[in-house]
């Protein structure tokens, strides 16, 4: 009983930790452009595979004889894989976001436009890769670590920190650096930010940078933790962690990780008691139940829209 | 010197000619004052201005460099700041914040000297501190520094963000409506605030605004606008007097009579 509840925490802990950093993602675009970038999920699943695709090469050209720690292939991998889905991240802002942007179209028709950039990268990946699922490798030798029963894989621990690492470093981007008060002004009133010499556009490039930073360690992270990768892992995932996201508040990034926490709690629990095909429609249920009685989610605040 | 100078200035919008045939030669240093019933087209000459729309003919010159089609944090930049009819405050930034947020912006330390505390970040960090607060104190507005100004009266927000648009220490102010929705003691207020920063700041300043005692109180030059075409320009005293102002803002008479 005892081991099986700390086991239980360290595995909430960790699809915490996945729904969290996909779920800053959402928090941080939202925040600025009050858009809900259903891109996102996918965004994660491209970088997954992007780190698929440079490992592999890695492996293929570079160390081809092998007998090298997986931690520094891991620490080439990351900054790779962070900088080009930052790329598309941009590039997905420049191409799709912006143009509507300028033209003053509604909010509706660039939510629209995000679940079709979604749509377009799933299926981009589908006709790049074809449908079967492909392998990520096995960089880190899975070790375990036990104690009194409890079995901790290094992969998790590793997971776990990388959520906090990236969730106070962000904190510290969003209150104490200038470029992070330009962000939180934009949130409540774009209108004026020109007015202070600062460039929007700039500050929203910025933040699809760090969206797309951490939907790079998560890809890259569930790659290693899950190696079956798929065209669509990002849609499902990528929807949990907006809805946690609502549920801890969006616009607040305290809130978007917390309710990435909050979720993986709350799966992990009902799969531990109930059968886990029971595990999504019950924890949606809490959530929907939780969002009735507090709309704005746990640190939201109620806003009337000034468009 | 002229500071700003707009020459043959026309924007549509669709079918609908807001500003048509609009010249200007603002010295530096003058006060002047844009009146106009509403609908005039007054408000679209401040966006033209400070770059929230592109002229459809016309250039604007400011302190020698053509500005129409810059963006607007390219025109702020070259020292233009500006107020808006209906304010636009962040209400969840701290009146601190929303005065230092400008001069924050463009310090001089990188990121990782920021997220990493260099001494440099804390020196800065205290000298932009000391100067908002320095121009909060010119407004009076010294305790209220760290409230947040959906808390504050309307008269206090106004002053707040006359203050916030001098933050980006302008060469040019542009004033929208000011004085619209304050009382007669607030309005008296801001004639001495505004006279106080024309004085001390070394500052042009082009307002628009509907209440004649502001305008006649501070203004050297007035020009009158009514359907987006100027009808009319000179000195308070030659404004009151001309006819066609006084048409333009209550009716003609003899529609009224006849």
């Amino acid at each position: 009983m005892f081991t099986s509840f700390f086991q239980n925490i360290i595995n909430a802990l960790q699809w915490g930790s996945f729904y969290s950093m996909i779920a800053l993602g959402y928090c941080l675009v939202y925040g600025v452009l009050r858009l809900i970038n259903f891109a996102h999920g996918d965004i994660f699943m491209v970088a997954a595979y992007l780190g698929f695709i440079f490992i592999t090469f890695l492996f293929k050209y570079i160390f081809v004889g092998g007998g090298v720690s997986g931690w520094l292939i891991l620490a080439i991998t990351l900054p790779v894989v962070m900088f080009f889905t930052s790329v598309l991240g941009v590039f997905i802002e420049r191409v799709a976001y912006r143009p509507l942007r300028e033209k003053g179209a509604h909010r509706l028709y660039v939510v629209i436009t995000a679940l079709m950039v979604g749509l377009i990268l799933e299926n981009g990946n589908l006709a790049l890769f074809g449908a079967s699922s492909r392998k990520f490798p096995a960089i880190i030798h899975r070790s375990v670590i036990s104690f009194s029963g409890v079995h901790i894989t290094n992969l998790k621990v590793l997971v776990i920190i990388a959520a906090f690492v990236t969730f106070a470093f962000l904190q510290a981007i969003v209150n104490k650096t200038k470029i992070g008060m330009a962000m939180r002004a934009i949130s409540y009133d774009k209108f004026a930010i020109p007015l202070m010499g600062i460039p929007v556009n700039k500050v929203i490039v910025f933040t699809f940078i760090l969206g797309s930073s951490l939907a790079a360690v998560a890809g890259v992270l569930f790659g290693m933790s899950y190696p079956v990768l798929n065209p669509y892992m990002g849609m499902i995932i990528g929807w949990k962690a907006f809805i946690a996201a609502v549920v801890g508040g969006i616009g607040d990034i305290k809130g978007a990780f917390l309710g990435g926490f909050l979720l993986g709690f709350i799966e992990i629990l009902i799969v531990s008691f109930f059968s886990s095909n029971l595990k999504d429609l019950i924890s949606f249920l809490i959530l929907l139940i939780i969002l009735v009685i507090k709309p704005t989610g746990f640190y939201g605040v109620a806003k009337s829209t000034k468009i | 010197m002229s500071l700003l100078k707009i020459t043959n200035l026309v924007q549509r919008f669709g079918g609908l000619t807001a500003v048509s045939g609009y010249q200007a030669d603002i010295k530096e240093g003058s006060l002047n004052g844009l009146i106009g019933p509403n609908g005039a087209g007054k408000t679209t000459i401040f966006n033209l201005i400070s770059g929230f729309y592109v002229p459809t003919e016309g250039t604007i010159e400011f302190d020698g460099t053509l500005i129409n089609g810059k963006k607007p944090h390219e025109v702020t930049a070259l020292g233009i700041g500006r107020t808006f009819q209906n304010i636009r405050l962040w209400h969840d930034m701290t009146v601190l914040d929303n005065i230092r947020l400008s001069q924050h912006y463009h310090l001089q330390y990188s990121l990782a000297g920021a997220l990493f505390r260099s001494k440099q970040y804390y020196k800065r960090e205290r000298e932009i501190k000391e100067e908002a607060l320095k121009l909060l104190d010119i407004f009076g507005l010294k305790k209220e520094a760290d409230e947040f100004p959906k808390n504050l009266p309307y008269g206090v927000q106004r002053r707040v963000e006359i203050a916030r648009a001098l933050s980006v220490q302008p060469k040019l102010l542009l004033l929208d409506e000011p004085a619209a929705g304050l009382s007669s003691a607030d309005v008296k207020e801001l004639i001495d605030h505004i006279k106080w920063i024309h004085k001390n700041f070394d500052i042009t300043i082009l307002m628009i605004e509907h209440q004649m005692q502001v305008i006649m109180n501070l203004c050297e030059d007035i020009k009158v606008l009514d359907f987006g075409k100027t009808i009319a320009e000179g000195s308070p005293e030659e404004i009151q007097k001309n006819p066609q102002v006084i048409k333009a803002y209550l009716g003609d008479e003899g529609d009224i009579y006849a």
